[in-house]
């Protein structure tokens, strides 16, 4: 029986130009059995090595592709017309590390419970094998992050981080145990994953990551997952993402609330559709000032993690255009829909920010090294130290300490002699200081939260003075029997 | 009237109209950091029009590129319908120089035109044409003529 076989421009050359001709066959196999038989140039074309029809060839019998009839096996009847329709394929070359890398045995049996998911398979996993992900810090966040994603077969993590092991870092930093207080966080992170996967490729960078060095590092990498701490890094993370359009998985935490999403996807908001500008210096506590629950970055970082993988896949639904809230507290998982603004200066329609800034500055944090007092700081003659503190304490002169940090971290350690106002309280209860005293000092953790209390009173008439550093100053320089936190 | 610049000797030119060149760059960063493509169009032997086609690629839009049987039948019908034909496909290379990758000779068509844009950090670069040899060996770059009046 003969049936008309519709050719493709591309193919046309080697059928003196026509678009269609009329072949003999019972199958779709015999009709191009024939096809290339009378022009022997097209198999070539049409067929692999292996004798297979290459995969970007697509035969229809009518309106149907075979592969979902009976492929070359379809049989056809009077009057069916076959079509060669092409798929055209291509991509940009992809560096060696990137080409995605066959499975040994010994990773097929590591990987198995992720390649009978018919979502991963072996393809996935070659994928997570091929990918690069950069965490940017390894703490609370970059802890589980980075050991579920050296479990899972990602081959290469990056880590890029300056800090030292602290002992109050345990309570949730789990890629760094009590024997590694004192080390290099990159030390101990690259033992701990390098021992739990000893196939994954980690790399380290011991440094601050900075607007002179965040475009090249990240060039580098597939997915960059946000395990920073403070303001000025998050900005300079998102706005390094959207400038070379890595995928950002960020994730942040405080006390028992956390928050993740997945920013800088091709069309998707970023950090500065959701938070254009950074809030006043000082007025979001740190988690060394606030606290943290130790399992919450647990949650929040596996999350990260979680979204890091799919897109490596380049599969599953990512949290990119939605902002998840959870609270550990109430054990409540919310989610915020987020979309790109228009307006945004990084990612929007007319971006106004089209290199990396200053982000401390853009955050008001001030510099270290600044001749010029920061804004905000108190003039010097609203300060004391430690010694002066010290002194006054000997010289048995009156005074009036006020420590103005919440009643859990007064019950962990205290200046003696101190009366205990919470900051927040201290509004409600100035009467409780006395005005009359030739002198007040007084105190917090560090003196950034004495510093206001400070201004307060004065708002207030009172004059009072703010013991510079806080009770670490004091711990360290005067009584380091007390304990840390 | 176009202005024509004459390719070298002993490669093949290709002829494009500025704009459709303008259309390629304009799309290739629209879509960065993702891989764009689209059909193009010739009428008398010039490309006049570079028509955005879906990547529906299931393999990570930001190293490949992927035209369908469907978007392959709307570059025919475009090229039916602009009174021309269908003279090839275009597609982008993110952070990538403008030369051909292996996957790109894997998946070529023979008697099509190629035409490769680098998208660096989202501003268009180097604009190329190829042509897959006929034994599937390798990829011949070929010369843009660019033609000024359309």
């Amino acid at each position: 029986m003969a049936h008309r076989v519709l050719i493709p421009t591309p193919l046309r050359p080697y059928t003196g130009q026509q678009d269609a001709v009329e072949l003999e066959g019972g199958t779709v196999g015999e009709i191009l059995s024939a096809l290339t038989t009378r022009y022997a140039d097209l198999r070539r074309h049409l067929y692999a090595d292996d004798g297979k029809l290459r995969h970007f060839v697509n035969v229809y019998v009518n309106d149907d592709d075979i592969r979902y009839l009976e492929r070359e096996a379809t049989a056809l009847k009077s009057g069916d017309v076959v079509s060669i329709v092409p798929s055209v394929a291509g991509g940009a070359p992809v560096s060696e590390s990137a080409v995605a890398p066959e499975l040994t045995n010994a990773e097929v049996q590591r990987y198995s419970r992720h390649l009978i998911l018919p979502e991963v398979g072996p393809d996935g996993q070659r994928r997570l094998k091929a990918g690069r992900v950069l965490c940017v810090g390894a703490g609370g966040l970059g802890s589980p992050a980075a050991l579920y994603l050296a479990a899972a077969g990602v081959g290469t993590i990056g880590i890029i981080d300056f800090d030292a092991v602290d002992a109050s870092n345990l309570q949730r930093q789990i890629l760094h145990s009590t024997p590694d207080v004192g080390r290099s966080k990159l030390q101990s992170a690259r033992e701990r994953l390098s021992a739990l996967n000893p196939e994954v490729r980690i790399e380290t960078y011991e440094a601050a990551l900075t607007s002179a060095n965040a475009l090249g590092l990240f060039r580098e990498y597939d997915v960059i997952l946000d395990g920073t701490d403070n303001f000025a890094t998050r900005y300079l993370v998102n706005d390094a993402c959207v400038l070379l359009g890595k995928p950002n998985a960020y994730g942040s935490i405080f006390r028992f609330e956390g928050q993740a999403s997945v920013f800088a996807t091709k069309g998707g908001p970023c950090y500065r559709c959701l938070y254009p500008e950074p809030p006043p210096p000082g007025l979001v506590p740190s988690c060394a000032e606030g606290g943290v629950l130790g399992v919450l970055p647990g949650v929040i970082g596996t999350i990260q993690a979680t979204e890091s993988i799919k897109l490596l896949l380049g599969a599953g639904t990512t949290l990119a255009g939605r902002l998840l809230l959870y609270d550990a507290w109430k054990m409540k998982f919310r989610e915020l829909k987020l979309r790109r603004d228009p307006e945004c200066p990084v990612c929007g329609d007319h971006p106004t920010v089209r290199e990396l800034i200053d982000y401390d500055q853009f955050c008001g944090v001030p510099k270290p090294t600044a001749a010029a007092a920061p804004a905000g700081a108190l003039p010097p003659e609203l300060e004391t130290t430690v010694e002066d503190l010290k002194a006054l304490r000997a010289s048995g002169r009156p005074f009036f300490l006020l420590d103005v940090r919440e009643p859990q971290e007064f019950q962990i350690c205290r200046i003696p002699d101190s009366t205990l106002i919470p900051l927040g309280q201290l509004p409600a209860r100035l009467s409780e200081v006395p005005a009359d005293a030739p002198e007040i000092i007084v105190h917090c953790k560090s003196g950034v939260r004495s510093a206001k209390a400070v201004r307060l009173l004065r708002e207030h008439g009172i004059t009072a003075r703010n013991l510079k550093g806080g009770i670490l100053a004091w711990i360290d320089r005067v009584d380091p029997t007390l304990p840390k936190y | 009237m176009g202005t024509e610049v004459p390719a070298a000797a002993g490669v093949r030119a290709t002829a494009i109209t500025a704009k459709a060149g303008e259309a390629i760059r304009i799309h290739g960063a629209a879509d960065f950091p993702d891989e764009c493509c689209g059909a193009l169009i010739a009428v008398d032997g010039i490309i006049v029009e570079a028509h955005p086609l879906k990547n529906t690629t299931s393999g990570g839009a930001a190293r490949r590129f992927r035209i369908g049987p469907d978007g392959y039948r709307a570059a025919e019908a475009r090229a039916r319908e602009a009174g021309g034909t269908l003279a090839g496909f275009y597609h982008s290379h993110p952070n990538e120089p403008a030369r051909p990758s292996p996957y790109d000779l894997e998946h070529a068509w023979p008697n099509l035109t190629y035409v490769i844009i680098s998208v660096n950090g989202g501003v268009p670069g180097a604009i190329t044409v190829w042509h897959l040899r006929d034994d599937r060996s390798g990829f011949d770059e070929g010369e843009l003529t660019w033609h000024t009046g359309y």
